[in-house]
C-alpha cells in the first residue's frame, strides 16, 4: 500500500513540513500510538492518508452495538486487529424486557474473525449470545488467545469454559461475570493443562458449581503473574488461606464465603496471609460475612481503593469499623443492609470516594420499610466531595435531599437514582420529584449520564434538555406526563447517544420529533409507551439509515409494544427472530 | 393519543395478555400502577399540586400515587435490578442470628401429629429427603424432572411465600430453603397425582 504521497490537508502549524512529504510510516507511527477509539476515529475523517494510516494501525476494535456494522465490513477496513470489544443486545434486557433468542450471536463474528484475524488475542463480549460451540470454535481457531471476557452473555455452560481451558495455551485473562449460563460442574477449572503458567487474571466469582480446590492451587502457585483472582463462594476461608499465601502478589482479590468456620490458630494464619497481600487495591465477594471475620481483612485495607460489598449482607456497625481501616477508598459497592448509619460512616471514614453504589438486598419486598433513604445520600455527599459516580437505590427520596447532594458534590458524571415504586413523589411534600433532577442538570456540569426516578412530569424533561449539555446516556421509567418531556429531551441534549425508556407517556410526536437526532446516537428504546406501528413505519421510510424494530406483545392492536431504534451501515438484520419485526 | 386511551379503557382483556408476576385476578381498582401498561391507566391523582403548563397534554396517564400498598403486581423487570444480582441476594436473607435454625412445621398425610425439622442443617435435596423418610419411615425415591417421584406413594410437598403448594426438588436449594414456609409429604392417590406430573 504505497500511494502516492501527498500531503496533508491540514498542515497544522508544521510549516516546515510543508514542502517536504509526511511519509507514511511516520504517520502510521505516530497513530498507532494513539488507543482511545474515539480519538482513532476522528482521525481518520481528517483525509484519505489519514483514513489509511489510521485502518493500518488500528488493533483495538470497539463496537458499542453489534447490528451498527457486519463482520464483513470490519474485516474490510480493519486488516490488523487484534482486540475486540463487542455489545449486543440493548441494556433493558438484563432486566427480562427482551425475549429469548433475540440475537446478538456471536458466531457469525467468530467466522469472519478466523479467516481475517488468525491472530485474535482478545475477545470481550457484553451482552452476547455464546454457545458452547462457539467457545470451542473459539479455543481452536486463534492460537496465541489471551483475553476472554464475557459478561451478562447467555447460552452458554461450563462446557464452553472447559474448551477455552483445555485449548487456549496462551490464556492470560477468563473472566466470567453475571452471564446467564448453564452451571454444570467446576470441572472446567482442572482442564487446564498442568504446564499451563500464564494466567494473569481469574474471575469465576459467579458461577456457583464446585471447583476442585487441589486444581486450583496448584494452578495458583504456577502462574506466577497471577494478578486478579476472584473465586466463587464454595472457596472456603482455609482454603481462602492456602491461596493467599501463594499469591501475595495480588491486586484484586474476591474472596469465597466469609463464614466463620475457622480456629483460632487458623484465622491468625489467614489474618497474616492478608497481611502479606501488600499490593491488594480491590476485594470482593466476602459472602456470609460477618462481625466476626471481617478484622482479617483489615491489614489488607491501608491501600485498597475498590471495595465491593454488594453480595455481603452486613449490618452498619462491622461496616463502620470496616471503612475505618480503608481511608483510601475510591469506589465502593455495598448492600442496603448498612442503612443510613453505614452511609454515614462512609462520609466520615472515605473523603477520597469518587464512586458509590448502593444496592438492594431486597428488591421485592415492600412490606417491611428498610434499606437507605435520603439522609444516608445527604451524608455521604457531606464527607465524600468528590463523588462523581453514583448508583442509589431506595424507597424514599426528597428533592430538598437532592438539591443538597449535588451542592455537596457538584462534580457528578453519572448520576443513577432508583426510588423503587414506580413514581413515587416527594415523601414530605408529596410533590414530583422534578426539582430533584433539575438540580442535578442544573448544577453538574459534568453529567453524561443520568437515570430518574419517582414521580416527574414533563418539567423534569424541560429541565434536562435545557441543562444537560453534556449527557450520553438518559434512562426513564414511569415518568412523564406528555410527549413534550421527551421532546425537550431529543431537541436538548446535544451529546445524547443512548436514550431507553419504559412505562412513560411518549407517543408518536415525541419518537418522530428526533427524527433529525437519531442517526448521531447508538440507540433508542422505547417499550411500554404510547408509541404506534405506524408511527415506527413513519420513521422507517424516512430514515432508511436507522434500523426500527419492534417486539409486539400478543395483543392484535397498533401499539408498538416495545421498539429498538439505531443507527447502522450494514442495513437491516439478517438474523432476526419471528418476533422481531424490522421496519 | 385520544383514541389510544379509548381503545384501552374498551379493552378490558389486556390484563390477560400482560407480561408480569403477581396474584391473578387482582381486581383491577385495587392495582396500583405497576404492569408494564401502567401509563396507559386513567387514574386521576386526587392532589391537584401540578400546575396545568401542560395544556397540550391530552393524556390523563397519571403516574400512580403512593400510598399504603394493597398487595401490588410485581412489574416485570422493576427495580432495575440485574436477574444475576436478584437471585443471589434471594439465596441470602439478612441474617439475625446464626445459631437459630431454620424450623419448620412437616405434616405427613395420615399421621396423628406433625413434626419440626430445622432446614439450616441439610445442604441439598438428598440430605433433606434422607431425613424426612427415616424421620416418617417411609420411602420418597428419587426425584426427576420430569417424573416427579415416580414409583412412590408419597410425594414430598411444600408451601412457598406466596401460599402455594410446590413440589420439593422443582427449584435450586437455595431458592428452596428461602421460599419454603413448611412441608407436608403428600400420600396416596392425591400423591401419585404429582408425582408423576
Amino acid at each position: 500500500m504505497n500511494p502516492t504521497l501527498k500531503k496533508p490537508r491540514e498542515s497544522v502549524n508544521l510549516s516546515e513540513l510543508t514542502q517536504s512529504t509526511f511519509p507514511d510510516e511516520v504517520l502510521e507511527k505516530v497513530l498507532s500510538l494513539v488507543q482511545s477509539h474515539k480519538d482513532r476515529n476522528s482521525a481518520s475523517l481528517v483525509c484519505k492518508d489519514w483514513y489509511n494510516a489510521e485502518r493500518w494501525t488500528r488493533t483495538k476494535l470497539f463496537i458499542g452495538n453489534c447490528y451498527s456494522v457486519s463482520p464483513e465490513i470490519v474485516a474490510r477496513r480493519f486488516p490488523k486487529i487484534k482486540s475486540v470489544t463487542l455489545k449486543g443486545k440493548p441494556r433493558f434486557s438484563d432486566f427480562n424486557l427482551v425475549p429469548e433468542n433475540w440475537g446478538a450471536d456471536i458466531q457469525a463474528w467468530l467466522d469472519v474473525f478466523a479467516k481475517v484475524y488468525p491472530f485474535l488475542e482478545e475477545l470481550r463480549l457484553k451482552r452476547m449470545a455464546v454457545s458452547d460451540e462457539s467457545l470451542e470454535f473459539l479455543a481452536k481457531s486463534f492460537h496465541g488467545f489471551k483475553v476472554l471476557s464475557l459478561l451478562s452473555c447467555d447460552g452458554f455452560s461450563t462446557d464452553g469454559i472447559s474448551s477455552i481451558a483445555a485449548h487456549c495455551k496462551s490464556l492470560t485473562e477468563l473472566d466470567i461475570q453475571e452471564n446467564g449460563m448453564d452451571d454444570i460442574s467446576g470441572s472446567w477449572l482442572s482442564c487446564f493443562p498442568d504446564d499451563f503458567a500464564s494466567l494473569e487474571v481469574l474471575n469465576f466469582a459467579s458461577l456457583n458449581s464446585e471447583i476442585s480446590i487441589d486444581a486450583l492451587e496448584r494452578l495458583v502457585s504456577r502462574c506466577k503473574s497471577l494478578r486478579v483472582l476472584k473465586v466463587n463462594r464454595n472457596v472456603t476461608l482455609s482454603q481462602l488461606q492456602r491461596l493467599l499465601v501463594r499469591a501475595p502478589q495480588l491486586i484484586e482479590l474476591g474472596t469465597g464465603c466469609f463464614l466463620p468456620d475457622l480456629t483460632s490458630r487458623q484465622y491468625a494464619e489467614l489474618e497474616s496471609a492478608f497481611s502479606n497481600c501488600k499490593n491488594l487495591h480491590t476485594i470482593s465477594g466476602l459472602w456470609e460475612a460477618t462481625y466476626r471475620y471481617l478484622p482479617v481483612l483489615y491489614a489488607a485495607c491501608a491501600s485498597l481503593t475498590f471495595l465491593n460489598l454488594s453480595y455481603a449482607t452486613i449490618r452498619s456497625g462491622e461496616f463502620s469499623k470496616l471503612l475505618t481501616h480503608c481511608p483510601s477508598l475510591r469506589r465502593l459497592w455495598v448492600l442496603d443492609t448498612v442503612k443510613d448509619e453505614g452511609l454515614e460512616a462512609v462520609g466520615t471514614s472515605c473523603p477520597l470516594l469518587e464512586e458509590l453504589r448502593v444496592f438492594p438486598a431486597d428488591p421485592f419486598e415492600e412490606d417491611i420499610v428498610h434499606g437507605v433513604t435520603e439522609s444516608g445520600f445527604v451524608a455521604v455527599s457531606a464527607g465524600c466531595p468528590k463523588l462523581q459516580y453514583v448508583l442509589y437505590f431506595c424507597r424514599q427520596m426528597t428533592n430538598a435531599a437532592v438539591a443538597t447532594i449535588v451542592r455537596n458534590c457538584p462534580d457528578f458524571t453519572h448520576f443513577r437514582l432508583c426510588i423503587m415504586n414506580p413514581g413515587q413523589p416527594d415523601y414530605m411534600t408529596n410533590e414530583p420529584m422534578d426539582e430533584a433532577f433539575g438540580a442535578v442538570v442544573k448544577t453538574c456540569k459534568k453529567l453524561q449520564r443520568l437515570s430518574v426516578s419517582g414521580l416527574l412530569t414533563d418539567l423534569t424533561f424541560e429541565y434536562i434538555g435545557r441543562y444537560a449539555k453534556n449527557l450520553e446516556t438518559l434512562s426513564v421509567a414511569f415518568a412523564g406526563r406528555s410527549d413534550w418531556g421527551m421532546q425537550c429531551v431529543l431537541e436538548g441534549c446535544s451529546k445524547l447517544r443512548k436514550l431507553e425508556i419504559r412505562d412513560c407517556p411518549f407517543g408518536n410526536a415525541a419518537l418522530l420529533s428526533g427524527l433529525e437526532k437519531y442517526e448521531s446516537m447508538r440507540c433508542l428504546w422505547m417499550s411500554a409507551c404510547s408509541v404506534t406501528m405506524n408511527g415506527c413505519r413513519l420513521l422507517a421510510q424516512e430514515r432508511p439509515r436507522l434500523n426500527v424494530e419492534v417486539i409486539k406483545d400478543e395483543n392484535s392492536d397498533d401499539s408498538a409494544d416495545k421498539l429498538y431504534v439505531y443507527r447502522s451501515v450494514a442495513g437491516p438484520r439478517r438474523d432476526a427472530p419471528p418476533f422481531v419485526v424490522t421496519l | 393519543m385520544e383514541r389510544r386511551r379509548a381503545i384501552y379503557e374498551k379493552d378490558l382483556n389486556l390484563e390477560a395478555t400482560e407480561l408480569r408476576l403477581g396474584l391473578p385476578g387482582l381486581d383491577e381498582s385495587e392495582k396500583q400502577s405497576s404492569t408494564s401498561n401502567s401509563a396507559k391507566n386513567s387514574k386521576k391523582r386526587p392532589s391537584s399540586e401540578m400546575d396545568d403548563n401542560n395544556s397540550s397534554c391530552v393524556t390523563e396517564n397519571e403516574q400512580q400515587e403512593y400510598a399504603a400498598p394493597a398487595p401490588k403486581a410485581q412489574v416485570v423487570g422493576w427495580p432495575p435490578v440485574r436477574s444475576y444480582r436478584k437471585n443471589i441476594v434471594q439465596a441470602k436473607k439478612p441474617e439475625s442470628d446464626t445459631s437459630s435454625g431454620m424450623y419448620l412445621k412437616v405434616s405427613m398425610d395420615g399421621a396423628p401429629y406433625l413434626r419440626k425439622i430445622d432446614l439450616k442443617i441439610y445442604k441439598s435435596y438428598p440430605e433433606l429427603l434422607k431425613a424426612l423418610q427415616n424421620m416418617f419411615k417411609c420411602t420418597i425415591g428419587v426425584y426427576s424432572e420430569r417424573e416427579g417421584y415416580n414409583g412412590s406413594n408419597y410425594a414430598p410437598t411444600y408451601e412457598d411465600k406466596d401460599g402455594d403448594w410446590m413440589l420439593v426438588g422443582d427449584v435450586p436449594w437455595e431458592m428452596f430453603i428461602n421460599s419454603c414456609r413448611r412441608l407436608r409429604i403428600m400420600k396416596g392417590s392425591e400423591a401419585k397425582g404429582l408425582a408423576c406430573l
